[in-house]
């Protein structure tokens, strides 16, 4: 019968899948206890690798945060306390800082965290072998810069000492006043120093070999779920509340909310565009404050951008006010400067509120004056130009926004939009392929000079051309000094350059929107985007 | 009655022929529209196509809104008789957008079926009929075409020549056709063995005369469901290459980039999926009734 | 035979060498770079990253390096996911896309072939308009469409699967069934319009005529010569779904092969681009070698190859 040999034929093709379907797909499900006091949560991306020294990401940070303890901790207001170091003493200089770990601090498996696994974790990072990306947060240390260069190749030039097991000694290259900021930073948590070096590449793939010194520990990681308990090592274990922790890895934000409202997750790590109005009205959105700032830039080269006029008239012609409220909506807050909120001056107050706005939102007859006095009254004789844009929904919808404005209260028609596939838009900004460009910037660190160090004159994350030596003096000072009323006010002189000249249009200060329920507390965002859950419980 | 010679006269030597064709000849194509013609729904199909080609055409003139106008204070307001399908997230009225969107996922469609036919059933029937190491050559051609990731064409594409809708009708030009190569190549290798082929060969037909009035008639059937399949999936492929960057720019839209960025705010406004999604829907339906009529009277059995 | 399959053999080599030549090329023309960002890296730090990946080697040592390892079936380290390589990639996605994917498969062509046979014999009543009406949709609505429906009515509005995610038999019906929509829609229109062709051929009439039972008609002469289209389709479809589906897996989280495809050209991850091509290609070229195979035995009047050899 032929029709047996082609019904073997088809099988012969199906076969394989089907034996591994038989055995791939039907694992059970954990069995969750309903007294235990479980909370789930969306952290998005599943993590590209879980080494603190060599991720970079906000989802690997959150995990990272749940299972690693730096040296110091931050609270809500930025300010650091003591973490897995229980005290710290600073030279006069600000040069040296002596940290003193805690006795009781410990690993998951039980062995001691010393200042070895600090020490051994640093050079880790710096070590120019292993290429880590953010590296560059250790030049701080001294001889840093020149170790993870290549120019010294002994790790025992470091600024880092073992004093003894429990006394890590840290000398800078310079004064530097966020260190104490920056040993909070996941690029600076200590690891396991056997485990890692048993398996340097594979150690943090597996939940047996994640040994960490955080407040919870792996138990299970396959599928895209992590499940963590607590780690009753932990020195503070007793503020641990809850008996498990879930992290699913949902990259598509439609899917995280059907979960969400499906009662599938406790908090999501993002919420959907379209959808944040209703939740807000439903209750379920909670805005967190978020340290970035949406904005465009433009090409400083190109005509008619050359003209600080147009560029101001272009900046001050959107209604900012009105594209939050009816389009990216999530609580963002009109930019009206560049420095967002949440960073602290030298009195502990706010950089943004002290420095004030630079200019009116919608300041349609200023802008349609300065358009006149530039050559191109009412619009008229504008040359054609170009909004460039990463694809992206939420970016689209906000270049129609603008491109609309631009046309009704500027009477500029002739404004196309181009969106490129992310790699090619990143090359055409560099090279300069562009006239408008989206950009955004998220903080490094807390502090207002992550937002302006970018704009010196040639620098990489400067893709507007512009340059001014004033400015570029006023940021090298500011590097260079440990004052903080100084770099404070110089800061603020720096922005007021930097707004004059207008080579870039801050639209919105960013949110960070993220459905949560009613329930859930005591969870702690931090305004770089990672969540800790250390001290999370339901009611 | 008395008959003279003069009464008859000899007939006009054109008119004198002894055997008459009663039926008018007709060609191939012109049978083929006759059955065509019988066939209501596939004329149905057919009229839907048109009146849609007309919509596209004429419909934004008529229309008092235009694609790009907005209205931030009249955003996500479904379905009412000033604005028919309601607005979208920047208050634009979504059934001037779908309009719009019909002449971009229209003509599409139409390079897709044109690319397929043109191509796909070219290129395979040539490599099924000939056999041997042209087919094996031709093939490996189209395995490397399948292999070599589509994304890279296109980033490379839209790189070299940047955005447009002309881009995309070359994107589909390049891969499109796969399919159809391999299911015509496919059918080709089986029906060339059968006797008609053989009976037409020893009458001694060109190869390019069995391929094209025997076999391939022989395989409309597969032929036209593959371009039916085809059509959608360049509409909605057209909805990835605008995403990516290749499409036509924002705010114009055709219907797949409707369809799909209507997914995200499905829950809360189902109607901006509905719209777009129902017109890609017909005008499936209006192809593939026109499609399956097609068959029928392409076919040569058919012909009476 | 043997020596036509081991012909096809080395010619797929040959196949497999231009794929991964043009696309490693490719890669390398098209704009952006693996370790970019919104952020740019201090020039030191790219310089150390460089060095590790061995990307400043002069390109063509980097394409003969890649051969090298490529014969050896070592695919490199990726890029983007630290500390794996390409070969635990795929080794860890694969099961899962194939599993999904097979059952895929299956549904398609359980579902698919009898109701393109059904509709073809009773053509023109309701089975047939039934059958019709749902595939037609069924190739209208792609996949990522489905999806999203599937899992908004049955997920969030009627609470009777779990959303998303991996691991139980409950996790593979949406994404299965969305996944086999349109291959199944697709089957079931060409099954049944190639059963209509050759229902009409003569050597039908001619067995119709000779009185043999109907479902012997069907089965042995209908059936048989009626289904090369559906064989045909099956190749590439088999390679493409078993490798995963960027879309499904991303709606529904699944932690398999296809977001691969996708995600690393956005990164530029260079190794595992060419490491998923090459996996993809392979599977392609033994499944097409397989359809060819498979035609000689449904029908074997089809030559393959110049009787001479």
């Amino acid at each position: 019968m032929h029709i047996k040999k082609l019904v073997v034929a088809l099988v012969v093709v199906l076969s394989m899948s089907l034996v591994i379907a038989g055995c791939g797909g039907d694992k059970p499900e954990a069995q969750v206890d309903s007294q235990e006091m479980v909370v789930r949560y969306n952290v998005g991306t599943p993590p590209e690798t879980i080494d603190p020294a060599l991720s970079t990401g906000i989802p690997e940070a959150t995990i990272q945060a749940q299972i690693f303890e730096g040296l110091t901790r931050l609270d809500e207001n930025q300010i650091p306390q003591p973490a897995a170091a229980e005290s710290w003493e600073v030279s006069d200089d600000k040069t040296v800082y002596t940290f003193h770990i805690r006795k009781d601090a410990k690993w998951s498996n039980g062995d001691p965290v010393t200042a070895e696994d600090f020490a051994f974790a640093w050079e880790r990072a710096l070590n120019p072998a292993n290429a880590a990306d953010y590296a560059y947060q250790l030049y701080n240390i001294k001889n840093a810069a020149a170790y993870n260069k290549g120019e010294i190749t002994d790790p025992s030039q470091l600024g880092i000492e073992v004093v003894d097991e429990k006394t890590l000694k840290v000398t800078l290259e310079s004064p530097a006043v966020h260190f104490l900021s920056l040993t909070a930073f996941h690029t600076l948590y200590p690891v396991h120093k056997a485990t890692v070096e048993a398996d340097p590449e594979g150690w943090s793939l597996s939940a047996d070999t994640l040994i960490g010194n955080g407040a919870f520990k792996v138990e299970k990681w396959e599928n895209n779920v992590m499940e963590f308990v607590p780690n009753e090592n932990y020195w503070n274990k007793d503020v641990v509340k809850i008996d498990r922790l879930i992290f699913t890895m949902v990259e598509n934000e439609n899917t995280e909310l059907t979960m969400f409202e499906n009662d599938e997750l406790d908090m999501t790590h993002t919420a959907p565009l379209a959808e944040l109005e209703r939740l807000e009205t439903e209750g379920k959105l909670k805005i967190y404050p978020y340290l970035g700032t949406y904005y465009y830039i433009f090409n400083t080269q190109k005509k008619p951008f050359d003209d600080v006029r147009v560029r101001k008239a272009l900046a001050l012609a959107i209604d900012r006010q009105a594209l939050i409220d009816n389009v990216v909506k999530g609580g963002r807050k009109p930019a009206l400067a560049f420095v967002p909120y949440g960073l602290p001056d030298m009195d502990g107050s706010d950089f943004r509120e002290n420095g004030g706005t630079y200019y009116k939102d919608a300041d349609i007859e200023t802008a349609k004056q300065l358009l006149a006095e530039a050559g191109y009254p009412d619009g008229k004789g504008f040359p054609e130009i170009e909004i460039l844009y990463n694809t992206s929904e939420s970016h689209k919808i906000v270049a129609e926004t603008i491109q609309e404005m631009w046309k009704q209260n500027l009477g500029i028609t002739n404004v196309t939009l181009t969106n490129q596939e992310w790699g090619v838009y990143l090359n055409s900004r560099d090279e300069g392929d562009f006239m408008v460009a989206r950009a955004g910037w998220i903080g490094d660190y807390p502090d207002p000079l992550t937002f302006l160090d970018m704009w010196t004159t040639g620098n990489g994350n400067n893709n507007t051309f512009w340059g001014s030596e004033q400015y570029d003096r006023l940021i090298e000072t500011v590097r260079n000094s440990s004052d903080q009323k100084e770099r404070m006010t110089l800061m603020h002189q720096a922005e007021d350059i930097l707004m004059e000249n207008m080579p870039i249009m801050p639209i919105y200060f960013y949110t960070d929107p993220v459905c949560i329920k009613p329930n859930l507390k005591g969870v702690k965002k931090s305004l770089l985007g990672e969540v800790d859950f250390s001290e999370a419980y339901l009611e | 009655m008395h008959f003279s010679a003069e009464m008859f006269r000899p007939l006009p030597r054109e008119k004198k022929s002894t055997q008459e064709i009663v039926r008018p000849s007709t060609t191939y194509w012109q049978d083929a529209w006759r059955r065509l013609k019988k066939n209501p729904l596939a004329m149905a199909g057919l009229a839907f196509i048109i009146f849609l080609l007309l919509l596209a055409t004429f419909g934004p003139m008529i229309s008092p809104y235009s694609y790009s106008d907005q209205n931030l204070l009249n955003t996500f307001k479904g379905p009412s008789t000033k604005h028919w399908f309601g607005t979208d997230n920047l208050g634009r009225d979504v059934f001037t957008r779908v309009l719009y969107g019909a002449r971009i996922s229209l003509s599409i469609g139409i390079v897709a079926s044109l690319v397929n036919f043109v191509i796909g059933v070219i290129y395979g029937g040539v490599a099924g009929y000939v056999g041997g190491k042209v087919d094996n050559v031709m093939m490996r051609i189209v395995d490397i075409l399948y292999g070599i990731p589509f994304l890279l064409w296109v980033i490379l594409l839209m790189v070299v020549i940047g955005p447009g809708l002309i881009n995309i009708y070359i994107v589909l030009g390049v891969v499109y056709w796969l399919p159809m190569a391999r299911i015509v190549r496919g059918q080709i290798l089986s029906l060339k063995e059968q006797e008609y082929v053989l009976a037409a060969k020893t009458i001694g037909s060109s190869s390019r005369r069995i391929l094209l009035r025997h076999l391939i008639p022989n395989t409309m059937g597969p032929i036209i469901v593959t371009m039916t399949l085809a059509i959608p999936e360049a509409i909605f492929t057209e909805a990835f290459l605008s995403f990516i960057g290749l499409g036509v720019s924002a705010p114009m839209a055709s219907w797949g980039t409707l369809a799909s960025e209507a997914l995200s705010s499905l829950k809360s406004h189902p109607y901006l999926l509905f719209f777009p999604a129902a017109a890609i829907c017909l005008t499936l339906f209006a192809f593939n009734f026109l499609g399956d009529g097609l068959r029928d009277a392409l076919d040569p059995r058919m012909r009476k | 035979m043997t020596q036509y399959i081991l012909r096809r053999i080395a010619v797929s080599l040959l196949v497999l060498w231009v794929i991964v030549t043009v696309t490693f090329f490719l890669m390398r023309i098209i704009p952006g770079g693996p370790f970019q960002g919104e952020k740019k890296l201090p020039p030191e730090i790219r310089k150390n990253i460089e060095e590790r990946y061995k990307l400043n080697d002069p390109l063509l040592k980097q394409y003969g390096d890649y051969l090298t390892n490529l014969i050896h079936w070592d695919l490199g380290p990726s890029f983007k996911y630290k500390g794996q390589t390409v070969n635990d990639i795929i080794e860890k996605g694969f099961p899962i896309s194939a599993a999904l994917g097979g059952i895929a498969i299956m549904i398609s062509l359980l579902v698919g072939i009898p109701a393109g046979i059904i509709s073809a014999l009773r053509q023109g009543r309701w089975p047939d308009y039934l059958a019709m009406f749902f595939s037609t949709i069924g190739i209208s609505v792609p996949s990522f469409i489905l999806a999203t429906l599937l899992m908004y009515f049955i997920s969030y509005k009627l609470h009777l699967l779990p959303s998303a995610l991996w691991g139980s038999p409950k996790h593979v019906i949406m994404p299965a069934i969305a996944l086999s929509g349109l291959p199944t829609a697709f089957i079931a229109r060409l099954m049944r319009s190639s059963m209509l062709e050759v229902l009409g051929q003569d050597y039908i009439k001619t067995a119709r005529a000779k009185g043999l039972p109907k479902i012997v008609i069907i089965y042995r002469h209908t059936i048989k010569n009626a289904i090369i289209p559906v064989v045909t389709y099956l190749g590439p479809l088999t390679a493409a779904i078993l490798t995963g589906s960027f879309v499904v897996e991303n709606i529904f989280a699944i932690p398999g092969l296809g977001k691969h495809f996708v995600t690393s050209i956005y990164n530029r991850d260079y190794t595992v681009i060419m490491g998923v091509t090459v996996f993809y290609s392979i599977l392609l070229v033994t499944l097409n070698l397989l359809v060819d195979l498979a035609y000689a035995v449904i029908d074997p009047r089809i030559k393959l190859f110049e009787a001479k050899e």
